[in-house]
């Protein structure tokens, strides 16, 4: 049993595209019909244990404002997001994260804010979610791994959070840590990476109007295996870059450590950023599947910045991206 | 004189000698040896394979190859170590299953993964360390299952079992082909690491005891 969601708009998106229902969703007419459309038709075809239901698309952020970011893209489907995810600290498999982060508890929350910065100190996430001017955002992901998504985030701009803490001439870089509590978080039990994840940006690179803090997808509060309650959205880099579950923010002279960095410094480079050109060392990354394609479905080429290249190159200017990769 | 004895076991599984059930049996554990790639095919035209289908087929795939690898070199020792010697009737078809699924693994990764581009195929096996091991394991294995028949078998007698010596640098190469392709966590192969390092200990042993 199935339902199709009748696009009114056409300028979003051709139907053509639109292979079937799970891959596509039109996010306003969903938005307008969450209210009548019932979602149990999606659980036949679910494999997994449907964690939400996408028939709630819109619940938690009802007014939320629609931004041009994305306008038009394909998105994956929201079981997809959410039943195939990289969250080692839930566990390495893809399925480990939506089974292991049921219970994970995300309220209250806060946010340590350290170094280089006038204002430091444990900030209650209510408290930087007041001033955020909370808006969708339709990014392309694109994992280390080879494989891409399309994601609605909801979330408001890093820059702005960042601004609020006034960042000192000293602050170069800036540090995101995730939590670190393996009676939550099952995979932390045993040390397949250096807990607690870290990872880090530039302070250009944080300031720059593409990244993003969020606090949900599909118009919905975070799901806990896609890094709840918040997390970061660096839509150019590599999704391990995106860090999950943020606990503490900290800006720094110096270039900060970053876990998958100090996993494997050959292989996962500071900057991350997504590039076609320069392979990992075991796996291309000149091309992508996107998770929900078919089997018999080509690969799709993978851009330079992921496409963003219009808003984020100037940032690499006069870098040898093949070094500082 | 261990050469001597090898042919003499392997010999055995050419003997016609009557071994309780294995009429009934023998088809029984052929079709269960199947059954994961039944199982597959089954959900990939189903359309249930998970949001990155190519990935699960292939490492599905991949996983059986070194199940069989590992179930084949436990025949054996097992058999000496618990007088099973029924069992060696069963280590062909397990060998050739083995080859199989390895088969059908280079297979998915030609035809889904690189859409059988030659000049992709032959770039990515040269270029990445853990395509060209895994694509050495495969043309290692080809000559093993070309004379894997009763006929070869007598007819290579000595060298036969010499031949089919190489299953044992083949299955630590088609575990390093998994090690090397891991991110972070080395649980799976790290267990296959161990139950390998126990059968061909086992084989080391043997030789210098």
């Amino acid at each position: 049993m199935s339902f199709i969601i009748k696009t009114a708009s056409k300028q979003d998106i051709k139907e053509s595209e639109t292979t079937t229902e799970s891959d596509y969703l039109n996010r306003r007419e969903f938005i307008k019909q969450s209210g009548i459309l019932a979602g149990a038709a999606w659980a036949g075809s679910l494999s997994l244990p449907a964690i939400a239901k996408p028939s709630d698309y819109g619940a938690d952020f009802p007014n939320l404002i629609k931004t041009a970011y994305g306008k038009g893209e394909k998105l994956t489907s929201f079981n997809d997001a959410t039943t195939y995810n990289n969250f080692y600290e839930f566990g390495t498999g893809k399925k480990d994260p939506a089974l292991n982060a049921t219970d994970f508890k995300t309220d209250p929350w806060s946010i340590a804010v350290e170094g280089e910065a006038n204002k430091t100190g444990i900030f209650h996430l209510e408290d930087i979610l007041k001033h955020a001017q909370i808006e969708e955002r339709i990014y392309r992901f694109r994992c280390v791994e080879a494989w891409s998504m399309t994601v609605p985030w909801v979330g408001f701009s890093l820059a702005e959070m960042l601004k609020r803490f006034e960042p000192t001439s000293k602050a170069k870089y800036v540090q995101f840590e995730t939590l670190y509590d393996p009676e939550q978080m099952p995979g932390q039990v045993r040390r397949v990476l250096d807990w607690p994840y870290r990872d880090g940006l530039r302070m250009d690179e944080a300031m720059n109007p593409l990244s993003f803090m969020a606090t949900g997808i599909y118009g919905r509060h975070m799901p806990n295996q896609n890094g709840a309650p918040i997390r970061l959205v660096v839509p150019w880099k590599y999704g391990f870059k995106n860090i999950k579950s943020i606990v503490k923010i900290k800006f720094m002279e110096q270039e900060p450590v970053c876990t998958w960095n100090v996993t494997g410094p050959k292989e996962y480079g500071f900057y991350s950023n997504v590039n076609p050109d320069v392979d990992h060392p075991r796996w291309s990354q000149a091309t992508e599947r996107a998770l929900g394609s078919k089997f018999w479905e080509p690969k799709a080429k993978t851009q330079l910045f992921n496409g963003y290249g219009e808003q984020v190159a100037h940032l690499y200017k006069d870098m040898d991206l093949k070094k500082y990769f | 004189m261990q050469l001597e004895a090898a042919v003499k076991n392997s010999l055995y599984m050419v003997i016609k000698e009557r071994v309780p059930g294995i009429t009934f049996f023998k088809p029984l554990v052929f079709i269960l040896c199947l059954l994961p790639f039944i199982l597959l095919v089954i959900n990939a035209l189903n359309n249930e394979l998970g949001p990155n289908p190519v990935e699960e087929m292939i490492r599905t795939l991949g996983d059986w190859s070194i199940y069989f690898i590992l179930a084949g070199l436990t025949i054996s020792p097992a058999r000496k170590l618990f007088k099973l010697h029924w069992l060696i009737r069963y280590r062909r078809m397990v060998g050739l299953f083995a080859f199989f699924y390895v088969c059908m693994h280079f297979l998915s990764y030609i035809w889904f993964d690189q859409f059988f581009s030659v000049e992709d195929i032959v770039k990515d096996i040269i270029k990445r360390p853990f395509i060209t091991i895994g694509f050495i394991c495969f043309l290692l294995l080809i000559p093993l299952a070309l004379t894997s028949t009763n006929a070869m078998m007598k007819r290579l007698k000595k060298n036969w079992v010499r031949l089919h010596q190489l299953v044992y640098p083949v299955s630590i190469l088609a575990l390093l082909h998994y090690f090397m392709m891991i991110k972070a966590d080395y649980l799976v192969p790290g267990i296959m690491l161990v139950i390998l390092s126990v059968l061909l200990g086992y084989r080391f042993f043997l030789k210098f005891k």
